[in-house]
């Protein structure tokens, strides 16, 4: 039932309503709304039950296992929701001047520099709101470098074929031409097809380290090598940081720009999809160019640089500070956590994942690269049994809901058939990892003998499989009464 | 370890299945050269009781009494209920809804929250969130470059009332796509788009951007407006407040037949001013342009046993299915935010949003009123504003600003930075959240601080202009 079946006309909440109408009397008629809003009309009591009853219908992290690859579901720790709440951060306004936020500012600035400090790299910005956005923060810094070289025959950005899709489609945003490279059979990046793909028309290139794969470039000073000698630079995506966090600096791999998403390594909520903090760091050479606005220390007092003292900004990403709500919470987490912790979280991801996948792999299943050690994450490959008993990954994904796991990443990266990418995070126990490996057999052994079973997964779930080809042709976007 | 659940004995055993002997060798595909030098600045790790005491303290230090400033983020009443029901687990925990069968409530909620924002805004359709406002207007940019089939070139008319903060974001999202934006003045009375001022031969714009209310809280010719963009091959992009919607007109009965594009900041629906972030951005079209918007869309369908349910829709358009022919490489958005507000709208109801914008508007006009009973204190702009409105000082507004701000009060927003022809204006709102009495003692304190700037002796600084 929608809120608005449960709307009834003139019924009224008057406990969250200002107890007076204003006169609107100096506004001409014609500015004015001659109809209201579809709004529901239900009491207080009733949309309190209503949302807490929708919420019983999701997973999350708080209720299940979500081994979701390339999206590290940790556990969103309280403690940083509960003090990035606390009364004077929540009521700060925006445009406050720095005598008004000595301690808002002393965050963010100790938040800047923890960040060049796990990333090795030379300056932070905290400006970006998602790692999309982190993506082109970074992209338009490589283009204003080539620029402001007067470069400017460098209209292409390499991006490896097992990049996630926000890589090729921010590189289209900043108007350059994409050129995939292929990956060779363990994984890592083509060297040779690299070497071929290089040139004076190369303005960088877009690479996660470890890979989208799940395992780690091995030769990625190598590609350094050949991406600089060619006059380009080196974008990383930070998406699978939580791999290498406090192990290694991807500004010692030889990047010059990195995004970091703070939803995923530092632990900041998911939310149904957002909001993340992207924040970039760069080398020296691009730090002219780092997005406004930047928090600098000076005179015993933290301040904000704007625009106007960084001529050479690619600009402002939001009208204020980002999110700076999201940003708070990871730098409580980060307090949280420390030197130490931030160390064991690569470690204990790392033991997560290798134990998952050997106990996976004497389970039955294939792994996409049975050579290689597992980083945070890895890959098994359903292909065989699709192909012999017509269950696929997607399948074995639905029947996971009904054993109570949310579904590893599946479809994704792209160049491996019916997979499902698995990262299980440092913050998950040994009897959670056991349960899901179980609950994997116990599935595979149902799609042996019984594989309409798992064909029609899930059972147990508010709704069975949604028909999602209805959904878009015959789009129902919003409801109005019958 | 903090948030690590395993024991000595734990990690033994994970180790010997995997078949090494120190977590160390799960490392050893890594080149020695790269496994770090270690951490040198992040300090060591506390215990959630101390850092909880250096946050309290910082937040001591921010703390303040009473702010009148608006600017893009307004404070409102947030009700309890939207932030207690926003932090369970199950919205607050949870992943973006790829898995529609386990994650119906999100949603269902998203869903609930398209018919609203719709209906607010009059047009057909609703996406299900952008980052905030200023970039939900440079994504508005985009979809109208490729929406706008007649347009051969890629010209946006950008009127100077649109947020100066918004515009330049717009600038760094769009600049690498040679898009042009050109800049409308406004009229120097009334603080307004004139009509008379559009040029005659405009020739060929994309797009011509119109905020309702501007950024000085005046309210623009929007009828007017529409209709000339209309009539000539441009579509109209709307920035509105969702505040003001419940009263004014909405952007889908702008003119003959409505704006095409309506974005805005949600913030003013439940979320708090935070320090700017995280708001979202919120974005409604015409049906026909719905497979041009950026973004996640939910949509109402049917499972296998012939029962409604709700999930992600038209995802071609999306990055992570077209890459680099995506419509935007959004992909996180801002989902947590939009939770609070529709649960926001649907406590406050019609009714209720109609309150708060009528009463935003009555505090803002009362505050008006004692203003410029001041000495030396005018209100700039002559035209019918909504809930938000430009003061000019007779006297240096840096100097008003460093004395209120430090009794707590912030008093508005300088616009000299943006508009060098606003010297010494403040912008100001009176939410409903400011009593009468809020408002007398703020008239008080503005009055010592005039009373003592009159007496204060400044430089006298020849007149050059």
């Amino acid at each position: 039932m929608l809120i608005f079946e449960r709307s009834k006309a003139n019924r009224t909440n008057k406990a969250q309503q200002p107890r007076q109408t204003g006169s609107l009397a100096d506004i001409p008629a014609n500015f004015l709304r001659k109809q209201r809003p579809l709004l529901p009309e239900v009491s207080e009591m009733q949309t309190v039950r209503h949302y807490t009853r929708l919420s019983q219908k999701n997973f999350s992290i708080d209720t299940h296992f979500y081994p979701l690859g390339s999206c590290t579901m940790k556990y969103n720790p309280r403690g940083c929701n509960t003090l990035a709440m606390l009364p004077g951060f929540v009521q700060r306004h925006p445009t406050s001047p720095a005598n008004m936020s000595q301690g808002f500012l002393a965050c963010m600035h100790d938040l800047q520099d923890i960040l060049k400090d796990v990333t090795g790299m030379k300056a932070v910005s905290l400006a970006p709101m998602a790692g999309a956005q982190g993506e082109f923060a970074g992209v338009a810094m490589i283009r204003a470098y080539h620029d402001a070289r007067g470069d400017s025959a460098r209209t292409e950005i390499l991006v490896p074929d097992a990049a996630h899709g926000t890589n090729p489609a921010t590189a289209t945003m900043c108007n350059f031409k994409v050129r995939e490279i292929p990956t060779n059979k363990e994984g890592d990046v083509d060297i040779e097809a690299l070497k071929a793909a290089v040139g004076p028309h190369t303005a960088g290139i877009m690479l996660t380290n470890p890979s989208t794969l799940g395992v780690f470039e091995r030769k990625i000073k190598d590609i350094a090598g050949i991406i600089h000698d060619a006059g380009g630079l080196l974008y990383y995506d930070g998406a699978n940081l939580n791999a290498i966090l406090g192990k290694v600096k991807p500004g010692d791999m030889g990047f010059d720009v990195i995004h970091m998403n703070l939803h995923k390594t530092f632990s900041t909520p998911h939310g149904g999809g957002g909001p993340g903090a992207g924040p970039v760091g760069v080398s020296a050479r691009l730090e002219p160019f780092l997005p406004v606005p930047l928090v600098i220390q000076r005179d015993n007092e933290f301040q904000v640089l704007t625009e106007k003292s960084r001529p050479q900004t690619i600009g402002p990403m939001s009208a204020f500070l980002g999110n700076a709500g999201i940003l708070m919470r990871a730098y409580i987490y980060a307090r949280l956590l420390g030197r130490e912790g931030m160390e064991r979280v690569a470690e204990y991801a790392t033991l997560n994942a290798n134990y998952m996948m050997v106990k996976l792999r004497r389970a039955g299943f294939d792994l996409a690269f049975p050579n290689r050690r597992a980083t945070h994450e890895f890959i098994v490959t359903l292909k065989k049994q699709a192909r012999e008993l017509d269950v696929n990954a997607m399948d074995f994904a639905k029947r996971l809901l009904d054993y109570g796991f949310h579904a590893p990443t599946t479809y994704f990266p792209l160049l491996v058939p019916e997979c499902l990418l698995i990262e299980p995070t440092e913050t998950e126990a040994m009897e959670t990892l056991d349960g899901f490996i179980e609950a994997m057999a116990r599935i595979k052994h149902e799609a042996e003998t019984d594989a309409d079973l798992v064909k029609g997964a899930p059972y147990t779930q508010p709704v069975r499989r949604l028909d999602d080809v209805k959904a878009a042709k015959e789009l129902d976007l919003t409801w109005s009464a019958a | 370890m903090p948030f690590i659940p395993h024991t000595e004995e734990d990690v033994k055993q994970m180790l010997d299945a995997i078949g090494v002997n120190t977590i160390d060798d799960l490392f050893d595909e890594i080149p020695v050269n790269l496994r770090a030098r270690g951490l040198e600045v992040v300090p060591t790790g506390l215990s959630e009781m101390e850092v909880g005491r250096i946050m309290h303290e910082r937040a001591m230090q921010d703390q303040r009494h009473l702010c009148f400033a608006g600017a893009g983020a307004y404070e409102h009443h947030i009700p309890a209920a939207v932030w207690e029901i926003t932090t369970r687990g199950e919205f607050y925990s949870a992943y973006t809804p790829y898995q529609a069968e386990a994650s119906q409530g999100t949603l269902q909620l998203l869903y609930e929250y398209q018919t609203m924002m719709a209906s607010l805004t009059g047009m057909d359709v609703s996406n299900a969130s952008l980052y905030d406002g200023a970039s939900a207007l440079a994504e508005a940019v985009l979809m109208a470059v490729r929406a706008n089939r007649r347009a051969k070139s890629k010209r946006i008319l950008m009127p100077r009332t649109v947020h100066p903060q918004y515009r330049k974001v717009v600038e760094t999202i769009v600049k690498g796509q040679g898009i042009s934006l050109e800049l409308l003045d406004y009229d120097r009375k009334g603080g307004h788009i004139n009509p008379d001022s559009l040029p005659s031969e405009p020739g060929d714009f994309v797009a011509l951007v119109i905020p309702q209310p501007n950024f000085f809280g005046v309210l623009e010719e929007v009828d007017t407006l529409t209709d000339w963009a209309h009539q000539h091959n441009a579509l109209v992009i709307a920035v509105v407040n969702p505040t003001a919607l419940a009263v004014l007109t909405p952007p889908g009965q702008w003119g003959e037949i409505g704006a095409d594009i309506a974005c805005g900041d949600g913030q003013p629906l439940g979320i708090p001013l935070a320090s700017g972030g995280p708001y979202f951005g919120f974005m409604c079209c015409r049906q026909e342009y719905v497979r041009q918007m950026p973004g996640r869309i939910i949509g109402r369908t049917t499972d296998l046993d012939g029962k409604s349910g709700f999930a992600l829709t038209l995802q071609a358009r999306e990055q992570h299915i077209r890459r680099s022919k995506a419509t935007s490489n959004i992909c996180t958005n801002q989902g947590l935010l939009v939770t609070a507000a529709t649960i926001f709208m649907a406590l406050v109801g019609p009714d209720g949003l109609e309150r708060v914008a009528s009463m935003s508007h009555a505090n803002t006009r009362l505050l008006a009123e004692k203003l410029t009973a001041l000495e030396g204190v005018q209100q700039v702009f002559d035209r019918p504003c909504f809930h938000e409105t430009a003061f000019r000082f007779d006297y240096p507004v840096d100097e008003i600003m460093s004395l209120t701000t430090a009794r707590g009060v912030l008093p508005g927003v300088t616009l000299a930075d943006e508009y060098p022809e606003l010297e010494n204006c403040l912008l100001m709102c009176a939410t409903e959240t400011k009593t009468e009495q809020d408002i007398a003692s703020f008239t008080e304190l503005l009055q010592q601080v005039i009373a003592r700037l009159q007496t204060t002796p400044r430089p006298v600084e020849p007149n050059m202009a």
